[in-house]
């Protein structure tokens, strides 16, 4: 059966805390993950869907550092108050 | 306000001398926005002390847009504290850069209030640049900026801003009209120029002719050039006319055809067409008499791009002629196709011609399902990207084998 916009959404959230400041990553890695895990339930189209809900939601943001990248929202390092 | 201005020797030394300056227009600037007084402050402790006291911010934008917000820091808050945050905005610009008087003063107007009131028109990339604000006034100019009915552009892994030369609406070379493609794309491509999801940057540029005024060839990962299939229209009378005025049509047009196609007798002029390559000299040296074929579309070339991670690169062919008409179905189909092969086989700050670079032009085309074409050349007459598997049959090297 079809994984759900939010499924998906919500195991790229986790794979993101997971990920933390360890690595950071692409939405390409959590689509090619989402693939991995979930098989024929998932394609490319609905993780872009659940990408832009992860972000218009505010759980994710997109960074750049040399690239583009999905992480949670923090304060970065270069921030001035 | 006027009285707080820093001193500058250094920078006033870039006020000399009959050309425009930067260093005038940040201290016009810098007498209503405190933010200009503290950034004249920062430059002239950089050039004084060789140092750039600037710090890159990668996380500042606007709520669902992954683009178009550049951070930056002062590394010196203490002593710059209106520049401690100096953020630049990139706006989407309307194709061939048209605006109204009114647009123009409404969006300076919004960025005096929430910015520092200084801009590039426009950056390298086509678009608007808003340079200096604070994370607090990214949201609130945003907003602004979308009541007159203005967008932020592309910037970090996504679409970069689409732009074009001003095409048929100025331009009597235009081969197809810019800046309707370049609308159509930027329109339907909102995710990818909002939502970064490539593994770097990529960008279209369009160039009504081959004289190629946005310089596609070299900054576009796909450059779409105006050209035609069919021969150079000639007007004889004109081609005379320039020569009775002084112009020497030999040494000035046909010694310098690249490709020899053409040739003058003192009363006409003859091109071999079958030969041009499209350059557009004879064109530009003798406009009233020569001008482009009347079967115009477009050569698309793939790959460009200035040096960061690789050297500098130009595009090389892809399709050599294509109709540009809307919907423009074909280029749209190849660019979903090049997209996800390079989305999904790419590496992080990757660009497509490096890629293509890295995997082969060959495998890149049987990817994109595209057949390889003799005009897929890295330099004319050498080096083909052309396959000849098709003339041997499977066994062929077995039997070769066998014979020795």
């Amino acid at each position: 059966m079809a994984k759900s916009v939010e499924e998906i959404a919500e195991a790229m959230f986790n794979l993101v805390k997971e990920a933390g400041s360890q690595k950071k990553l692409k939405p390409m890695d959590l689509t090619k993950s989402m693939i991995q895990m979930f098989g024929d339930e998932v394609d490319k189209k609905i993780c872009k869907e659940a990408i832009k809900q992860l972000i218009n939601s505010g759980r994710c943001v997109y960074t750049y550092f040399g690239g583009s990248f999905i992480e949670l929202p923090h304060r970065e390092g270069a921030a001035n108050d | 306000m006027a009285d707080n201005l820093p001193e500058t020797p250094l920078l006033n030394e870039l006020e000399k001398g009959a050309w425009p300056s930067f260093v005038k227009e940040i201290k016009m600037a810098a007498k209503r926005s405190p933010m200009c007084q503290d950034l004249l402050g920062q430059l002239e402790q950089s050039y004084r002390e060789k140092i750039g006291y600037w710090k890159h911010g990668g996380i500042v934008g606007v709520m669902g847009y992954g683009g178009g917000v550049i951070g930056r820091y002062s590394a010196l808050p203490d002593k710059y504290p209106k520049v401690s945050h100096f953020h630049t905005m990139r706006i989407n610009q309307p194709a061939g850069w048209y605006y109204t008087s009114k647009a123009l003063r409404d969006i300076c107007d919004i960025w005096e209030k929430r910015g520092s009131g200084l801009t590039n028109m426009h950056g390298s990339t086509g678009d608007i640049i808003l340079l200096g604000t604070t994370t607090d006034q990214l949201e609130p100019t945003f907003e602004d900026l979308s009541k007159i009915d203005f967008d932020i552009g592309g910037s970090g892994s996504d679409l970069r801003t689409p732009s074009c030369c001003c095409g048929m609406s100025r331009c009597e070379w235009a081969c197809y009209d810019t800046m309707a493609l370049t609308y159509d794309l930027t329109m339907h491509y909102q995710d990818e120029l909002h939502r970064p999801a490539f593994p770097y940057k990529f960008k279209f540029k369009m160039s009504g002719c081959p004289n190629d005024c946005v310089a596609s060839i070299a900054r576009a990962d796909m450059s779409i050039i105006g050209t035609w299939r069919d021969d150079i229209q000639v007007d004889q009378d004109a081609v005379r006319e320039y020569a009775d005025k002084g112009l020497d049509i030999t040494s000035d047009v046909v010694n310098n055809c690249p490709s020899k196609c053409m040739d003058w007798d003192g009363k006409e002029l003859h091109i071999d067409n079958s030969f041009c390559v499209r350059c557009m000299h004879c064109i530009n040296v003798m406009p009233k008499a020569l001008r482009p074929g009347k079967d115009r579309g477009a050569t698309i070339l793939i790959g460009s791009k200035a040096p960061i991670i690789e050297g500098a690169f130009l595009s090389s062919v892809l399709f050599p002629f294509i109709k540009i008409e809307p919907p423009y179905s074909k280029i749209k189909d190849t660019v979903d196709k090049m997209w996800d092969v390079w989305c999904e086989e790419g590496k992080n700050r990757e660009r497509i011609g490096e890629f293509i670079q890295r995997v082969g032009l060959g495998n890149f085309l049987e990817a994109i399902e595209i057949d390889p074409v003799p005009e897929m050349v890295a330099h004319p007459r050498e080096n083909p990207y052309v396959f000849y598997e098709e003339y041997f049959e499977e066994g062929d090297d077995d039997e070769e084998e066998e014979e020795s």
